[in-house]
């Protein structure tokens, strides 16, 4: 069953149109990955159900509920976190701190939730007393991803995961989103490497233009030579891997 | 071993006293600045009033200015509640220049009402002239100033506690740092907003009650305390408490030290020029590091 499905939505900033009618869903367990070229509407796909941008028509579901147009915060509250690509954790916070900032929804006790994450993400047990914003790149995205997942959340978006890190960060950010989904949280991310990330994912979805171009499995996209050509550089391009 | 003490007593603890009043208010300027995202002209205002309310409240009760304070400040804290309700919420999405002016425009407001109501004259919070303490023969400390520090150091412990062990003073935190990731969180806005009011307001109130009792109680006398008070915010770093309070007291301490006589027995710098101690120590950091001491923002 689908935990997360967008049904052919449409909308934009103001007057600008940059969705014009995306379809996609996560199935419950599933990584799934949103590329496309610059300009496609892959981070604004993952707005649109975060309830960041206004949708002039189309529907968004979490589970069997609608929250189409819902107000950021009442996404939150319904299970969805996002990973923005960018000022991701609160720096000036300590890691700890950011993780209870995660979790300032919750009304229950969050300790064990807390634990599990450390389990999870062992070098933030460490530096938990630290100044989130001192950590190194790879160290900060396990605190973004750490203070989303407080919440235990039903999906977890990730924008652009990679952005900005070296090839060694990369995989290793790439083998932390496996962890998390390895511990039963569904992702749907927006990624620029490509290859990388088809790799790691279940399905894959090609927007051009602000429209779905291809959809499928994640090898079998890989596999595509018109996917292959057009959108992971074909032969003649460099790809990092 | 005299001229230590002279030392210790005409400046040193002044400056304290001097830089503990402009460390509360800066706090609020900061955190405003933070939270909200505007520089908050009336906050000068905020201190004058919570000095008036003091004032009253003292006419009609036999109390200490201290025992009377927590209801000045809770007072100011319902006018300042009021005034955001009624001219910053409508502004909340607006461009951050439109709320300064409107800051601008409830400085102006606040004070006329100040001066409709209570009057121009100087007005004194506590009457006559205290006698010092004499320490150990030579330190002289008034009692006033024991007690104005001794208040600044429990209201900083205070706002230190609320900051660091708090669900809501984390989230103010949160949101100084920044405010885009916090509505993600789920950090609801209008509470952490009201809260950065609650303690502006009640700090501002101290911040006045504190120096109306050291010196006197007049109309401007917020507003003459605005620029130390931003140069503070600034110095410390914009968005951050604790450099705020650093802020505060090191501006204090140069404006005081710089009338002293560092060379020859002249005033380094004669006492009339003070204020601009602070405005040349705002404009050389604003230059040099604007994050400010403890890196907050930049604008």
């Amino acid at each position: 069953m689908a935990v997360l499905s967008l049904d052919q939505v449409v909308g934009g900033y103001g007057d600008t149109q940059i969705l014009h009618g995306v379809s996609m869903h996560v199935d419950e367990g599933e990584i799934v990955v949103i590329i496309g070229p610059n300009g496609a509407g892959k981070s604004t796909a993952m707005k649109a159900v975060f309830g960041l941008l206004n949708l002039s028509s189309g529907r968004v579901f979490l589970d069997d509920n609608e929250i189409t147009n819902m107000p950021t915060e009442m996404v939150v509250r319904q299970g969805v976190c996002y990973v923005p690509q960018t000022a991701n954790i609160f720096p000036s916070l300590t890691v700890e701190e950011n993780l209870e900032m995660g979790a300032y929804v919750r009304k229950d006790d969050f300790r064990p939730r807390m634990a599990e994450i450390y389990d999870l993400f062992p070098p933030l047990l460490e530096k938990r007393k630290h100044a989130a914003g001192t950590l190194s790149g790879g160290q900060r995205q396990m605190v973004a991803m750490g203070k989303a997942m407080m919440l235990e959340p039903k999906i977890l978006l990730l924008d652009e995961p990679t952005a900005g890190l070296s090839p060694k960060f990369r995989g290793e950010i790439f083998s932390i989103i496996r962890t998390v989904n390895n511990a039963g949280t569904p992702i749907l991310m927006v990624e620029q490497n490509a290859k990388q990330a088809l790799k790691i994912a279940d399905r894959g979805y090609v927007l051009v233009d602000g429209k779905n171009k291809f959809d499928g499995a994640g090898q079998a996209l890989l596999d595509d030579p018109e996917v292959a050509e057009m959108f992971l550089g074909g032969g003649s391009h460099k790809v990092a891997s | 071993m005299i001229a230590l003490m002279e030392f210790i007593n005409f400046y040193l603890i002044p400056g304290i006293v001097l830089g503990s009043i402009y460390a509360l208010g800066a706090v609020g300027i900061t955190l405003t600045f933070g939270i909200l995202r505007f520089a908050n002209f009336a906050h000068g205002e905020t201190m004058t009033l919570g000095v008036y309310f003091t004032w009253t409240l003292m006419q009609i009760t036999p109390f200490h200015p201290l025992v009377i304070l927590p209801a000045s400040m809770l007072l100011t804290v319902l006018v300042v509640l009021g005034i955001d309700r009624l001219f910053y919420k409508p502004f909340r999405a607006s461009p951050t220049i439109m709320v300064v002016m409107a800051s601008f425009g409830i400085m102006l407001m606040v004070r006329s009402v100040i001066q409709f109501v209570w009057g121009v004259q100087l007005k004194g919070l506590v009457p006559g002239i205290q006698r010092p303490m004499v320490l150990f023969d030579t330190l002289r400390i008034s009692p006033k100033h024991m007690v104005i520090i001794a208040s600044a150091v429990v209201l900083v412990l205070l706002i230190h506690l609320l900051l660091s062990r708090t669900k809501i003073g984390k989230a103010m935190r949160a949101m100084s740092d920044s405010p885009e990731l916090a509505r993600l969180t789920g950090i609801g806005t209008e509470k952490i907003v009201m809260t950065t009011w609650v303690v502006g307001a009640s700090l501002a109130c101290a911040a006045g009650v504190f120096l109306a009792y050291d010196t006197h109680v007049e109309t401007m006398m917020g507003f003459k305390l605005l620029l130390p008070m931003f140069a503070a915010a600034i110095l410390g770093g914009v968005g951050k408490p604790y450099g705020a309070i650093a802020g505060g007291l090191i501006i204090g301490l140069v404006e005081e030290l710089s009338s002293y006589p560092w060379i020859g027995t002249e005033p380094l710098l004669n006492p009339g020029y003070k204020a601009g101690v602070a405005f040349a120590i705002m404009v050389l950091m604003l230059l040099w590091r604007p994050s400010g001491l403890f890196r907050g923002r930049v604008f």
